[in-house]
């Protein structure tokens, strides 16, 4: 049983030393550190790059990697590694936006549904059956009735995320309203919004930063796969799910097709579970109290 | 309890009217006109029309949902737009493979992963339970079909022990059914096992330092039987919740999975189907797989409040 030390319960990572910070959360300092090697690959793949991802060089077709193409050549020439950096953009754009946008949505829900008790039955309802579709297949659905872009296939894996941040939010709003600061707001003549906004949603904040962090990491995954169907991300744009349906063809005889968008997908989405985890540890109570009693 | 029960049946009914809502909605709802989407970008006016009569879009709103629903609940699924054969049919053409491969992935996944969960429970912060908490952050992490095209590179491409791809059937050839069904079941079943390795450890930690276990302990009982009746069986509700659950996980991945190994199942039909813009074949499909979810959680439900006296609501 590890006994709580006064340092361990009063942790401020603010006040800690930066190495103090690193060897109490390996793991959230390195998800971090994957992620903002990505996030500088994202921003600056055109200059990163060696040559032009849409590049077509017949000449040069299904090449291994070699010291003029890193991770070698794809079945029309392209320099494989060009098209794996380009492809953390569309990943981790599309991760952030779903995060953003279903925390946003599902915060604003979960508040309302929350406190308006007659609302909250039917709202609670339509999540319940929007939960019982797989993310995946009301995802395909969704873009098998629009033109494929990325926009669609943003909006398509965000609504199946929203019901997940509704609960959480609702669930931290059931235990606060019956709590006695906001029964003090109330009878103090506060209006719905402002006991929303000013006592209710602060509260909600860590674990909803927990849980965009996985959202985050299951929109990446959820558009990987969907651009590997054929139901994602338009194909003129190089994304590892695009880039490992072209390269499924030549399993055979070109294995750095799918091994290296393979590996930027996985090391992104580790990257992003591992600093959720980290956050959940810190940011969680309830987490903290229950790992103290090992 | 019968009421109870009953309470249970009725939210599932909402919950499925709600489902058949969201996929009926959903054709309404999209941007632009769906038949001429569906309909692809070399189609005719007439070819429109057609599709919009079959998909019956040129009758009132409230007439489509209900004449649709009538037609679901007696069975009828509709028919597909581009081989114009019943989906029903198709459905049930592609079921056995799909059913086989969830079925397998499911019982082997809980078979490794409650041990795992309960090892690393029992062996809380030794490096066994660093083993398995980082294999559960990895199963989280590799997509399935990433991890799936690893298995083929390793076990088919490289060492030739198992076939690359397809299906056989279990009528036909038993140990060739288990050799294509292999890698498939590993690749699905991984992101699964971490879930309930997780969820398994967690709940254990929960009951492993209570009281009475350390009683069963002083008293000289043997570790298997403590760990497995006076922990496990508390412990339990938590874990097979989350499996039923999970069940969400490994639908999702099912469709994956069968694309990337070229099994002819449900999966398969999906992926054709989006190809094509087949959406009435992709609506049955939803319809049929969260139905299956949703009667899963059921039946989970109403076991647990049967068998497990502390669950009254």
């Amino acid at each position: 049983m590890a006994v709580a030390t006064p340092l361990e319960t009063e942790t401020r990572p603010a006040r800690m030393g930066p190495w103090l910070f690193v060897r109490r959360y390996p793991t959230v300092v390195a998800g971090l550190a994957i992620l903002l090697v990505m996030v500088a690959i994202a921003v600056l793949a055109p200059w990163l790059s060696p040559e032009d991802p849409a590049r077509i060089n017949p000449r040069m077709r299904l090449r291994p990697p070699s010291a003029a193409n890193w991770f070698g050549t794809d079945h029309l020439g392209r320099d494989v590694f060009s098209r794996v950096l380009h492809g953390a953009r569309v990943s981790l754009f599309v991760g952030f936006t779903v995060a953003l946008a279903s925390t946003v949505l599902g915060l604003a829900i979960g508040l309302v549904s929350g406190f308006l008790r007659r609302l909250d039955a039917v709202v609670m309802r339509v999540m319940d059956g929007l939960m019982a579709i797989p993310a995946i297949l009301l995802a395909i659905a969704m873009i098998s009735l629009s033109r494929s872009s990325i926009r669609t296939v943003i909006v398509a894996i965000t609504i199946p995320e929203i019901p997940r941040v509704v609960r959480l939010v609702r669930s931290v709003v059931l235990t606060l309203r019956e709590q006695l600061f906001v029964d003090a707001a109330v009878s103090l003549g506060a209006r719905l919004p402002r006991i929303l906004t000013v006592h209710i949603m602060p509260n909600t904040l860590a674990p909803l930063i927990v849980q965009a962090t996985y959202v985050c990491a299951s929109a990446i995954i959820i558009e990987a796969i969907l651009s590997f169907l054929g139901a994602g991300t338009p194909p003129d744009i190089p994304s590892w799910g695009n880039m490992m349906a072209e390269g499924r063809t030549y399993v055979l005889v070109g294995w750095w097709l799918l091994v290296f968008p393979g590996l930027f997908l996985s090391l992104v989405v580790l990257a992003v579970n591992l600093l959720g985890d980290g956050l959940r540890e810190t940011l969680d109570p309830r987490l903290r109290r229950s790992a103290r009693n090992l | 309890m019968a009421g109870l029960i009953l309470r249970r049946l009725a939210s599932t009914a909402i919950v499925m009217t709600v489902v058949a809502l969201f996929v009926f909605g959903m054709l309404h709802l999209a941007p632009g006109d769906p038949a001429a989407i569906i309909a692809g970008d070399i189609a005719t006016q007439e070819d429109i029309a057609r599709i919009r009569a079959k998909l019956g879009l040129d009758r009132p709103l409230v007439e489509q949902f209900l004449v649709w629903l009538g037609h679901i609940l007696s069975g009828d699924l509709g028919r597909s737009i581009f081989s114009d054969r019943p989906v029903a049919e198709l459905v049930a053409q592609r079921m056995e493979p799909t059913l086989a491969l969830a079925v397998t992935t499911m019982l082997f996944s809980v078979v490794v992963a409650v041990p795992m969960g309960i090892l690393a429970a029992w062996r809380a912060g030794s490096w066994i339970d660093r083993l398995v908490m980082s294999f559960a952050v990895l199963g989280f992490s590799v997509p399935v079909f990433v991890f799936a095209y690893v298995l083929i590179l390793l076990f088919a491409v490289n060492l030739k022990w198992l076939p690359v791809m397809g299906y056989v059937s279990f009528r036909e050839d038993l140990g060739g059914f288990f050799k294509s069904l292999a890698m498939p079941t590993l690749a699905l079943g991984v992101t699964y096992i971490a879930l309930i390795a997780r969820i398994t450890r967690a709940s254990m930690l929960e009951v492993i330092h209570q009281d009475y276990i350390r009683t069963a302990h002083a008293k000289g009982l043997a570790l298997a039987p403590i760990l497995l009746r006076h922990a496990l069986k508390p412990a339990s509700v938590p874990i097979v919740t989350t499996i039923g659950i999970g069940v969400a996980l490994l639908i999702g991945g099912v469709v994956v999975t069968e694309s990337v190994f070229a099994i002819p199942g449900l999966g398969r039909l999906t992926v054709d189907a989006i190809l094509r813009r087949d959406y009435p074949i992709i609506q049955g499909v939803i319809l049929i797989f969260s139905g299956v979810y949703v009667l899963i959680n059921l039946v989970i439900d109403i076991v647990y409040t049967i068998l497990d006296p502390r669950i009254r609501y």
